[in-house]
């Protein structure tokens, strides 16, 4: 297949469009409830991208799957067993392989369990559409769900702490000079109100580009 | 004992809130915060609920899932406490039926005056998030029941304080890219920043 017919196909915009147009943080307002503490620096962000996307794109996958199975009326607490093993999984080896950062991470990898985007996105879109589709919508979605925390991540650890990755950026001259970093950013208004500039200029792009939704 | 209670009851309610430090139940907190009575009503529902959740969790967690926890059956061995997710996922939504069908019965004004708010707080972060907390802090039992129901009022008053000042923002003229979840993200930020100047308390 051709680029170009990859990009007009209905699996790449199942993908692509969560990235960009319909984001789930901050079009859809969800799943803001863990994704904010995780921030501080970028490591931990990206970590916490990665199980949300393997939990959100495993979770689609096997209740699409399950979609014809499930009955209706029971349907939401199959959704959260299927979440709450696979989350456990994520723990599990998030704990074995790299025991610091999944301590740093503390409870908010439990807490992916009530991430509303996941349950959102099995009860919208994994349980009308096949399976491959939905696998491809989850990680879509994960993908958008990181873009945003790798952003404030970025802003919060650079100007909170003066690196990227853990490395420091800001030259020791520079402090010399009297630059200080901003606490601020570091602790808890600094995420809310980075996240709000983000989406801030995310809504104008949008806006430019003719594709503001009533938010 | 009690000097150590209560500083965990002004900890969780005012320096370490669960929404604005730990930024827990964000989901719920923004899309109900339009109006006061709404909030009030929520609110009373996570404090109830919170204050029964925790100890709760408490116990399955001690004489369970912990390390060494199933001794009293003379099973030492077994650690069953990578179950601890499923586990209290599975008590908190539980505990909001059970809660949901006492009131139903007994208390008919309290229920019609909660009832659409009861099932949302299942997938509220901020209940399994107290329960994690516990756990990952080793409270007691006394410590757990303090803590539960003071997390639970640390959140009701921060979306009481939301739901005041967005109503007051209607009359605001804040501009167009800014609208909505931005500017709400903004003023969560604020309130936080307040919220931090009780940080140098300390009982």
């Amino acid at each position: 297949m051709s680029l170009k017919k990859i990009i007009k196909s209905k699996s790449f915009k199942v993908f692509w469009e969560p990235i960009l147009g319909d984001n789930p943080i901050s079009v859809k307002v969800l799943g803001i409830c863990s994704a904010l503490a995780v921030t501080t620096q970028v490591i931990p962000a990206i970590v916490m991208t990665l199980a949300m996307t393997f939990v959100v794109t495993f979770s689609n996958f096997i209740i699409s799957l399950l979609r014809h199975v499930i009955p209706k009326n029971i349907r939401i607490i199959v959704e959260l067993v299927v979440i709450a093993s696979l989350v456990i999984l994520a723990d599990q080896i998030l704990k074995a392989f790299a025991f610091e950062l999944s301590k740093q991470l503390s409870v908010f990898v439990g807490l992916i369990i009530t991430n509303c985007i996941i349950m959102g996105r099995a009860e919208a879109f994994a349980m009308a559409n096949g399976p491959g589709l939905s696998a491809l919508d989850g990680l879509g979605n994960g993908f958008g769900y990181g873009q945003i925390l790798i952003l404030v991540a970025i802003m919060r650890e650079f100007l909170g702490s003066g690196s990227l990755l853990g490395f420091p950026l800001i030259p020791e001259n520079v402090y010399a000079m009297g630059y200080e970093n901003m606490g601020i950013m570091v602790l808890a208004p600094g995420a809310f109100i980075g996240i709000g500039l983000i989406v801030w200029a995310q809504n104008e792009w949008l806006r430019r580009k003719g594709k503001q939704r009533n938010v | 004992m009690f000097e150590q209670l209560a500083s965990i009851a002004v900890k969780s309610i005012f320096t370490e809130n669960i929404l604005l430090a730990y930024f827990l139940g964000m989901c719920s907190f923004l899309a109900c915060s339009k109006k006061v009575n709404t909030s009030v009503g929520l609110g009373l529902a996570v404090i109830f609920v919170l204050s029964i959740t925790a100890p709760i969790n408490w116990l399955i967690h001690t004489f369970l899932l912990k390390p060494g926890a199933l001794y009293w059956l003379g099973l030492e061995n077994i650690e069953l406490s990578f179950l601890t997710f499923i586990t209290f996922i599975a008590t908190i939504a539980a505990m909001v039926q059970i809660v949901e069908m006492v009131m139903e019965r007994y208390t008919p004004v309290l229920y019609t005056s909660l009832g659409i708010f009861l099932p949302l707080i299942a997938v509220n972060c901020a209940i399994l998030g107290t329960s994690l907390f516990m756990v990952e802090r080793h409270y007691n039992f006394l410590e757990s029941v303090v803590f539960g129901a003071s997390s639970g009022i640390g959140w009701f008053l921060a979306i009481v304080c939301m739901a005041t000042i967005l109503q007051k923002l209607n009359y605001a003229n804040v501009p167009k890219g800014l609208r909505g979840f931005a500017i709400n993200m903004i003023v969560t930020g604020l309130i936080a920043l307040g919220f931090m100047a009780f940080a140098g308390i300390q009982l």
